[in-house]
């Protein structure tokens, strides 16, 4: 029973994180960026700023509930843009055999041999700061696990009947590939994308904390936390909540992943 | 067996290459150079000095060249000069190894001595209430940012109880290096708690452990002679994994602790767009996951007999 309790933790976590990111106007009581008043510089949580105000005297609580709309669109784009780039590769690779599997594989070991965050703060440096680098540096690096997985899911259908029948019948390579054995390898690219999700957020505000993220003033819980280390000992409440709406949200993505995985995976072919 | 070991060896090699070989393509078509990033910095620079420091740090030459020059180069071992502070960069990232190396070493460590007891435990107490404290602790620890998990011990070790230093580096001691290493070590600490887990339990299952069980040997030498040493090879790789990853985690970790290694150094780089010096950063940090990476699997070859006979 224990995977349901994941499945309908993780579901929860992630719908409410949906919904605050949806409705964030109407849920924060102050602007996000705007709203700034020095007078009510590091206030501690109280009835006027439920989790307190920050050097700039912003609402904390308004800043996180805006921040969920970046966290949750990037950690959406950037697993859209890794599961298409490496189901895409590891489904040609596996298929396709040859001297095209060499190479991707190779371009998998390099991938995996250079850490997301290294590689993504490269690709900042080149790139420069901002949303859309952000995008392509991270959608662009972390799909070594979406295109293992995929690859080896292919070979093993690739000589079950199903295809054997498809090719028979005289499909072409990219109907059988993307409309017969695809379909069939949903469900642990499904587990793997849903982690990746997590992964993806985490990331995001790994960078913003470093200041390579996204841009202040645009409230990113990484790049909120950024500054809370000068002010930890005046304000704490600028370092815990930021950091506790990261680790609920990732957590949630993992959960959902692990109960997912059990549900549709039973034999833990999607572990990464 | 030799030949194993030497298959595995090239393979590592040609990842090298590969890696150089994108590293430079990635910087080479910069937009922003050091030279544009320097004028934006103090705007009243003459363009005619900027002219000349660009051709005097080789930015000018065709691609080509400049990849033949760098390839050489390190060849040799140089990895040219920060564009920055003019100092070579083998001899900033020799200065600064040392102190990643003994944070990753601590990091592994702790991950090892609290992640392998905690996955034993939940498998041998599969289904009882120990069994989910461990896998609600690791579930945590994969998700919990590192740098947020940093800044709490901060707060509450450091600032309120004051028994450890907040952050920096002192004289090299071990009460700096433990709130890092803590920090850095927390996610892999769960991700070994699943793993062995998963590896205790798959070997629970063996034929081997039927029949030495039914050889009447005692549940203690079952356990310790036959079922950790099997599940050991099943973890052993993801120990090697987030070893040899440890370098490129640290990255945040050390900017948070002022840790005065490879990691803080890259993020101070990309932001002044220093690009040898991120060059240089980044290649020892592949590197680094290469080689441990490489040993593991040969030290896979020397622990199972089963591999070397494939």
């Amino acid at each position: 029973m224990i995977f349901r309790s994941n499945l309908i933790v993780g579901l929860t976590i992630f719908a409410l994180v949906v919904l605050i990111a949806v409705f964030a106007p109407l849920i924060a009581p102050y602007d996000p960026i705007s709203h700034s008043n020095l007078l009510y510089a590091e206030e501690a949580p109280g009835a006027q700023f439920w989790f307190g105000t920050d050097e700039q005297g912003r609402d904390i609580f308004s800043r996180i509930m805006y921040g969920a709309r970046i966290s949750l669109m990037i950690g959406l784009a950037v697993q859209t843009m890794n599961t298409c780039v490496g189901v895409l590769l590891g489904l040609s690779a596996g298929y396709l055999g040859g001297w095209w599997d060499e190479f991707v594989q190779s371009l998998t070991n390099l991938m995996l041999a250079i850490p997301t965050v290294v590689f993504a703060l490269a690709l900042m440096a080149v790139l420069g700061p901002g949303i859309v680098s952000l995008l392509i540096a991270l959608g662009l690096t972390d799909w070594a696990y979406s295109c293992r997985i995929s690859r080896a899911q292919v070979l093993t259908h690739k000589s079950q009947n199903y295809v054997q029948a498809a090719r028979t019948m005289g499909y072409g390579r990219l109907h059988i590939m993307f409309r017969e054995i695809l379909p069939n390898i949903g469900g642990p690219l499904i587990v793997v994308a849903t982690m990746g999700i997590g992964s993806a957020i985490m990331a995001e505000a790994a960078l913003s904390f470093l200041g390579l993220g996204v841009v202040p003033p645009a409230p990113s819980w990484g790049g909120m936390l950024a500054r809370a280390r000068e002010q930890l000992m005046v304000a704490p409440w600028v370092a815990l909540f930021p950091g506790l709406a990261l680790f609920i949200t990732v957590l949630g993505f993992n959960m959902l992943g692990d109960g997912l995985r059990d549900l549709l995976d039973p034999h833990g072919k999607a572990k990464r | 067996m030799f030949l194993l070991i030497g298959r595995r060896l090239l393979q590592s090699m040609v990842t090298v290459i590969a890696a150089v070989t994108l590293i430079f393509l990635l910087f080479s078509v910069i937009p922003g150079t050091f030279v544009s990033s320097l004028a934006g910095d103090k705007r009243d620079i003459d363009p005619k000095v900027l002219e000349r420091i660009e051709t005097e740090l080789g930015l000018n030459d065709p691609l080509p060249t400049r990849f033949a020059n760098y390839i050489g180069n390190l060849v040799r071992g140089d990895l040219g000069t920060s564009f920055a502070t003019q100092r070579p960069v083998t001899a900033v990232l020799s200065a600064r190894i040392w102190a990643s190396f003994k944070l990753a070493c601590a990091a592994i460590g702790f991950a090892v001595i609290v992640g392998l007891p905690l996955g034993f435990v939940a498998a041998v107490k599969q289904g009882t209430w120990m069994d989910t404290t461990a896998m609600m602790t690791a579930v945590s620890g994969l998700s919990i940012p590192a740098f947020w998990f940093g800044l709490l011990t901060m707060y509450f070790i450091s600032l309120k109880l004051g028994w450890l230093p907040t952050f920096g580096y002192g004289n090299g001691g071990f009460r700096h290096l433990i709130l890092p290493a803590l920090t850095l070590g927390i996610a892999p600490m769960a991700l070994l708690a699943r793993t062995s887990r998963a590896a205790v339990l798959e070997t629970m299952n063996a034929d081997f452990i039927r029949t030495a069980r039914s050889k009447g040997n005692t549940e203690t030498r079952i356990v310790v002679r036959h079922m950790a040493r099997n599940a050991f090879v099943l973890v052993l790789t993801t120990i090697g994994l987030q070893f040899g990853s440890m370098l490129g985690g640290s990255v945040v970790i050390e900017n948070l602790f002022a840790w005065p290694g490879i990691g803080a150094l890259l993020t101070q780089s990309v932001s002044m767009r220093d690009i040898p010096m991120v060059q240089g950063c980044i290649l020892l940090i592949v590197l680094f996951f290469l080689v441990i990476n490489t040993l593991v699997d040969i030290a896979y070859l020397l622990i199972d007999p089963r591999i070397r006979y494939r």
